[in-house]
C-alpha cells in the first residue's frame, strides 16, 4: 500500500469515528441529526473529506431518493444506513430540501490539464451525459447535480456503476457507463470536478 | 476487546472494504465478465427537443390517498374505479393468491407486498424485502415466486404467513446481470412452468444469446430454456384462454422517431419463434443500425400495434363476468406511457379484441386518463382481474391499486 | 481486494460456457477504434453505421463514364406492356440525364457527372449527336423557350440564345443567375419553365440529413432574364423532376428521401404544389409520417405537407412528366410518367423503371405501377438507369439512361419510328 493510500485509510478510519461519536438514535430529531450530516459533508455543501460527496444544491428528487436507498437498505455504504435509520418519509423531505439549498461546490483552485479536459469534453458530447446531467451539470429531478462535485467521489461512482456494485434508482447510469474505459473515467471526474 | 472497539474495528473494516472494492453486504454481482458491453446508442439525436426526453423516474413514495387522481380517470359508461390499495411505493406487478392475497411487486425499490382483508380491514403489509427488482411475481399451490434481477425465489405457504414471512428460498439463478430492462415479468403457464422475459441488456444492440427471450423453467427451477426469442422487453404476458397460445407486449427500441417503432402486442404459435429484435421492428421496419441485409419476412411480425413509446407493460386476457359479454376473453393492457416522445401517448388502460382464432379484431382505450397537460399524474403498470371480474391496475407513480367494477359490482370491502 | 478478484474469476469460469456464446453472437467489440478519416461534408456515407457488413456494402453506384456501344444496349432486358415498342433514338452521350426538346426538333441532354450538353440533331429522319457545349460544371438542367436554350450548372444557370443557329459552333452560355450555393451534395439541378415563363430549379439539402440555411432544401423560380428570384416551396431534399399539370397548371415534384435510416425508409415522395410557400417536411419530417431520427425530436408531421404518393424506397424518384399525347392508349393520357433511377441505400435494390402514377380527378393519386421496367434485373444489378421522361409531338416519349449514355424512345401501336 503507498503512503498516499496509508494515509486515505486513516482519514477514513478517524471520519467515521468521528461520525459516528454522534450516533443517533431513531428518536433524534432531522434538526438534531443535520450537525452529523454537515461535519462528514462540510457546512456549505462543500465536502473537504476524501470520497465523502459534497451536497450543495443537490437536486431534491435525488436527494430523497438516495436517502430513501440508504434507508431501506437499497444502497448499502456505512455509515449512511444509520444516518438514514428510522427516518419518517416527511424527513427524508425536509433533509432533502435543507440540502438542496446548501450552496453550490465550488471547482478546486489551481492550474489545469487542458489536454484532459478537452478530452473529457469530447467523452461528454459523445455519450450525451449533459443530455441528462444538463448543458451545466446542475442535474433534474433524479439526475444529480454533479458540477465541481470531489472528483475522487466521482470517480468511485462512477467505478461503482460500472462495476454494479452501487446500485442505481433505475438503470441508467448502469447503462451510459458500459462502454466507458476506466481511463475515461478519471478523466470525467477530473473534467467535471472542475467544471467553471 | 471492549465492545466498543470492536464495533468501532468492524465500521472500520466496513468502510475500508468499501474503498477497497469487497462487495458490501447486500451484495450484487459484478457485471457478468467476457459479456461484450453494448455500445452507447448510436446516432443520439441532439436537437434541443431530444435533449429534453429522458426516462421517468418513479416517484419514491406513495402518494397520500386524498391525491390520487381517481377524478381524472375516464373509463366506458358503467365502470367505475375506486381504490383498492394505497402506500405501496413502486406498485408493478400483481398477483393474487388462492385465498385472495394481493401480492405487488417492485421495479426499482426492494420490497414485495401483501394486500389482505382482515378483520374487516384491508391491510398492506411487507412479506419480502431488501431485493433486487423484485418485479416478477407467480403463484401456485400456496406458494409466491419472485422473480427479481438475476435470480427466481419462492415463498411456500406465504397466505398462511403474512404476518411472519419466511425467507425466500432460491430456486433459480441463472440470468444475466444487467441494469438495462433487467427487471422481469413472471407468469405460471398452463403447462405449470414459470415464464420468465429476458430483456436485452440496451436500448439497441446485438443481444448476448441469454437475452432477448422469454425463458421457461420447472416449478423447482430446473428445465429452464428459452421459449420464444428476438423480443426487446416483455413486461407483460398471459395465455389466450382457449388457444392456450402465449400473448404478450413487448416495447420498442427507442431514439429512432417520435412516431416509431409502435411497441407490439405478439401471439406466439410455436415454440421458438423470433420476434425480430433488434433487426426488424413492429414487423415491418429495418433497424437503422442492423436492418441491413436482413428482411422483415424472416421474423414473426406484432398481432396488433400499441403507439409508438407507448410503453405497454402488464397484460392479461379477462374472462371474468362481471364486465359486458364484448370484453370476454379481451385483453386488457397497461401502457405505462412513453417518455421517449415530445407529446406524451399512453398512460391508459388498453383493450384489444380477439376473433375467435386468436387474430385481432380491433383495439381501444379503455381507460384513460393518466396524462393530463403532457404530464404523468398516475402510470399504469399491470392489470390483474379478481374472482369477482372486477379488474385490478396497480400505478407505479402513484404507489397505488385501483379496482374497477361495472354495473352493481360491489366496492370491496374495506 | 484479493478475495474480490478470486471470486470475479470463480464467477467467469463459471460463465464461460455462456459467455463463449455471448461473444460469438456479439458483434466486434468496439473498443477505443483508430481514428479513421473524417468524411467530407455532404458525403453520402454519413449516418452509415458502423462495424456492418451488409451496410458497408451500400454506397451509390457509380455511373461507368463511357457511353454504350449502340449495338450493346440492353434494348432486349427492357420490357414494356403490350403493344409498346423501345428502340434508340441516340446513343454515345456518356451521362445522359435530362432532356428537352426545342421548337425544330432538337432534343438537348444536359449531364451529372460530365462537362457536356449534347444536342441530338433530327434531320430528315437522320439523327445526330453533337456535342454542344463542354466544359460547364454539372450541367444537369436543361430547359428551352423561344430559341433559347437555358442551362443549369451547380451553381449557375446561363443561356445560349437562338441555339438553333450555334449548334455546329460551341457556343458559349452567358451566366443569367448564379446567386447559387456550391455545395456538392443535391447540388445538381433539374431546369423547367413553368406556365409562368418563369425558370424553375432547386437548391438541394446540402447533405443526406443536415439542417441548412435559408437558401437551401427549396424550389426557386427566377424571370428568363435571371431576375426576380424567388423561393417557391420549402422541405425538400433533392428534386430532379418536376411538371406542371397541363389540366389546372398546379406543379407536381419528386423528392429523394434520406439514406441511412432503413432498407425499406423512407419512400421517395411525388409532391404537389397547391400554393407558394408550402414546406415538405425535410429534414424533419420523411414521407409524410416519419418524425426524422435526427431532427424530427419536437415535430410533427402535421406541420408540413406530404407527399400525394409514396414511390418506393430509395426508388430515386428522378425525372417525371404529365404524359400529353394522344399515342398511348387513354390511361395514360394525363397521367404522369416517372422516371425512378433505382436504389443504392438498399440491399435488395428498388426502381430501376418507369412508374405510370394515375391520377384521381382532383389531383390526388389513384395508383403508382410499373410502367417500363427491365433497368434493374433479378440478379439485382443495373444494365440501365433512367433519368428523365419527355413527351414528343408525336406522342412517343423520349427516356434518358445515364448507365449507357443514351436515349430511348417508347412508342404504342403501329406508328414507326423515323428511319435512321
Amino acid at each position: 500500500m503507498t503512503d498516499k493510500g496509508r494515509l486515505v485509510r486513516k482519514s477514513i478510519a478517524v471520519l467515521t469515528l468521528g461520525c459516528l461519536t454522534a450516533l443517533p438514535a431513531s428518536a433524534q430529531t432531522v434538526k438534531e441529526r443535520l450537525p452529523t450530516c454537515l461535519a462528514c459533508h462540510g457546512e456549505n455543501g462543500q465536502s473537504k473529506n476524501p470520497e465523502v460527496p459534497s451536497l450543495g444544491a443537490q437536486q431534491v428528487f435525488y436527494v430523497t431518493v438516495q436517502l430513501l436507498m440508504f434507508r431501506e437498505r437499497m444502497r448499502v455504504v456505512d455509515p449512511m444506513n444509520d444516518m438514514a435509520k428510522g427516518l419518517s418519509d416527511d424527513d427524508l423531505r425536509s433533509l432533502a430540501d435543507f440540502i438542496s439549498k446548501l450552496p453550490a461546490p465550488q471547482p478546486p483552485d489551481g492550474p489545469v490539464d487542458n489536454a484532459r479536459i478537452e478530452r473529457a469534453r469530447t467523452l461528454v458530447e459523445k455519450n450525451h451525459c449533459n443530455i441528462c446531467h444538463t448543458a451545466t451539470f446542475a442535474g433534474q429531478e433524479n439526475v444529480p447535480h454533479i458540477a465541481d462535485q470531489r472528483e475522487d467521489y466521482l470517480i468511485k461512482a462512477l467505478r461503482g456503476y460500472k462495476d454494479n456494485s452501487r446500485r442505481g434508482y433505475d438503470a441508467a447510469m448502469a447503462d451510459v457507463i458500459e462502454p466507458i474505459t476506466d481511463a475515461q473515467i478519471l478523466d470525467l471526474a477530473y473534467y467535471i470536478a472542475r467544471v467553471k | 476487546m471492549s465492545i466498543a472497539r470492536v464495533r468501532m474495528g468492524l465500521v472500520v473494516a466496513v468502510a475500508l472494504g468499501l474503498i477497497y472494492g469487497v462487495a458490501p453486504a447486500a451484495a450484487q454481482l459484478p457485471n457478468t465478465p467476457g459479456a461484450t458491453p453494448p455500445p452507447p446508442t448510436p446516432n443520439m439525436p441532439t436537437s434541443e427537443a431530444a435533449t429534453k426526453l429522458k426516462g421517468i423516474a418513479a416517484p419514491p413514495f406513495a402518494a397520500a390517498p386524498d391525491k390520487l387522481p381517481l377524478a381524472q380517470l375516464k373509463l366506458p359508461k358503467g365502470f367505475k374505479i375506486e381504490v383498492y390499495a394505497n402506500g405501496i411505493p413502486d406498485a408493478r406487478s400483481l398477483r393474487i393468491g388462492d385465498k385472495g392475497t394481493l401480492f405487488v411487486g417492485n421495479r426499482v425499490q426492494d420490497k414485495v407486498y401483501a394486500v389482505v382483508d382482515r378483520n374487516g380491514k384491508r391491510e398492506v403489509k411487507v412479506i419480502a424485502s431488501g431485493l433486487d427488482r423484485p418485479n416478477g411475481l407467480a403463484f401456485k399451490d400456496g406458494t409466491l415466486y419472485i422473480a427479481e434481477g438475476t435470480k427466481i425465489s419462492k415463498l411456500e405457504k406465504i397466505e398462511d404467513n403474512l404476518d411472519n414471512p419466511p425467507k425466500p428460498v432460491v430456486i433459480y439463478s441463472d440470468f444475466p446481470n444487467h441494469q438495462a430492462h433487467g427487471w422481469k415479468f413472471m407468469a405460471l403457464g398452463p403447462d405449470n412452468k414459470l415464464y420468465v422475459n429476458v430483456g436485452a441488456p440496451c436500448n439497441i444492440c446485438i443481444p448476448p444469446d441469454a437475452n432477448s427471450q422469454i425463458r421457461r423453467l420447472n416449478l423447482d427451477g430446473t428445465g429452464a430454456e428459452p421459449y420464444i426469442r428476438g423480443n426487446r422487453n416483455s413486461v407483460g404476458f398471459d395465455w389466450n384462454p382457449t388457444t392456450k397460445e402465449l400473448y404478450f407486449t413487448d416495447n420498442g427500441r427507442d431514439w429512432m422517431s417520435e412516431e416509431l417503432p409502435n411497441d407490439e402486442l405478439n401471439r406466439v404459435t410455436k415454440m421458438g419463434q423470433n420476434f425480430g429484435y433488434p433487426y426488424c421492428h413492429q414487423g415491418n421496419i429495418l433497424d437503422p443500425q442492423y436492418g441491413w441485409g436482413r428482411s422483415c419476412s424472416d421474423f414473426v411480425p406484432p398481432v396488433a400495434l400499441l403507439g409508438p413509446h407507448a410503453a405497454a407493460l402488464g397484460m392479461r386476457f379477462y374472462t371474468g363476468s362481471m364486465f359486458p359479454a364484448k370484453y370476454h376473453d379481451a385483453i386488457f393492457i397497461a401502457r405505462h406511457g412513453s417518455w421517449n416522445k415530445t407529446n406524451k401517448i399512453g398512460g391508459d388502460i388498453y383493450v384489444v379484441y380477439l376473433n375467435k382464432d386468436g387474430t385481432v379484431k380491433s383495439q381501444e382505450s379503455f381507460m384513460t386518463g393518466f396524462i393530463r397537460d403532457n404530464n404523468y399524474i398516475g402510470r399504469p403498470v399491470d392489470v390483474q382481474p379478481m374472482k369477482d371480474g372486477s379488474l385490478l391496475v396497480s400505478d407505479d407513480y402513484e404507489g397505488a391499486v385501483y379496482r374497477i367494477t361495472y354495473g352493481n359490482g360491489k366496492v370491496a370491502s374495506q | 481486494m484479493v478475495r474480490y478478484q478470486s471470486a470475479g474469476l470463480l464467477l467467469a469460469g463459471a460463465l464461460s460456457l455462456l459467455a463463449t456464446t455471448a461473444l460469438a453472437q456479439q458483434q466486434a467489440t468496439p473498443a477505443q477504434p483508430p481514428a479513421a478519416a473524417a468524411l467530407p461534408p455532404g458525403s453520402p456515407l454519413i449516418g452509415r453505421p458502423d462495424n456492418n457488413p451488409a451496410a458497408a456494402k451500400l454506397a451509390p453506384v457509380p455511373s461507368p463514364p463511357l457511353a454504350t456501344a449502340a449495338d450493346k444496349l440492353p434494348l432486349d432486358k427492357l420490357k414494356a406492356p403490350k403493344g409498346f415498342e423501345i428502340e434508340v433514338y441516340a446513343s454515345g452521350m456518356p451521362n445522359a440525364r435530362s432532356m428537352v426538346l426545342d421548337d425544330k426538333g432538337t432534343v438537348f441532354v444536359g449531364s451529372r457527372l460530365q462537362d457536356k450538353v449534347y444536342a441530338i440533331t433530327n434531320k430528315n429522319g437522320k439523327r445526330e449527336v453533337k456535342v454542344l457545349v463542354s466544359g460547364l460544371y454539372r450541367p444537369n438542367g436543361v430547359a428551352f423557350k423561344n430559341g433559347t436554350l437555358y442551362i443549369a450548372e451547380l451553381s449557375q444557370i446561363s443561356k445560349i440564345d437562338n441555339v438553333e443557329d450555334k449548334l455546329d459552333s460551341s457556343p458559349k452560355p452567358t451566366v443569367i443567375y448564379n446567386d447559387l450555393p456550391k455545395d456538392e451534395a443535391h447540388g445538381w439541378k433539374y431546369l423547367a419553365i413553368g406556365p409562368d415563363n418563369k425558370l424553375y430549379f432547386e437548391v438541394g439539402q446540402p447533405g443526406n440529413n443536415v439542417l441548412h440555411d435559408s437558401a437551401h432544401g427549396q424550389l426557386r423560380r427566377i424571370n428568363l432574364d435571371g431576375s426576380g428570384a424567388e423561393v417557391i416551396a420549402f422541405g425538400i431534399r433533392n428534386t430532379v423532376g418536376f411538371d406542371w399539370n397541363p389540366k389546372n397548371k398546379e406543379l407536381y415534384f419528386t423528392d429523394n428521401g434520406r439514406d441511412w435510416l432503413s432498407e425499406d425508409l423512407p419512400n421517395d415522395e411525388l409532391n404537389r404544389i397547391t400554393k407558394i410557400g408550402q414546406d415538405f417536411g425535410a429534414p424533419y419530417c420523411y414521407q409524410g409520417d416519419i418524425p426524422d431520427p435526427d431532427f424530427g425530436w419536437g415535430h410533427s408531421c402535421s406541420e408540413f405537407v406530404p407527399p400525394v404518393a409514396l414511390m418506393g424506397p430509395h426508388a430515386a424518384a428522378l425525372g417525371m412528366k404529365f404524359y400529353t399525347g394522344t399515342m398511348f392508349p387513354a390511361e395514360y393520357r394525363g397521367q404522369i410518367l416517372v422516371a425512378r433511377h433505382g436504389s443504392w441505400n438498399k440491399t435488395k435494390k428498388f426502381g430501376g423503371d418507369i412508374a405510370l402514377v394515375k391520377l384521381n380527378k382532383d389531383g390526388t393519386v389513384k395508383s403508382v405501377e410499373p410502367f417500363i421496367t427491365g433497368f434493374l434485373q433479378p440478379d439485382n444489378n443495373y444494365v440501365a438507369r433512367p433519368v428523365d421522361v419527355m413527351n414528343m409531338p408525336d406522342g412517343s416519349i423520349l427516356v434518358s439512361d445515364d448507365w449507357n449514355g443514351a436515349v430511348y424512345r417508347v412508342s404504342y401501336g403501329s406508328k414507326k419510328t423515323a428511319e435512321r
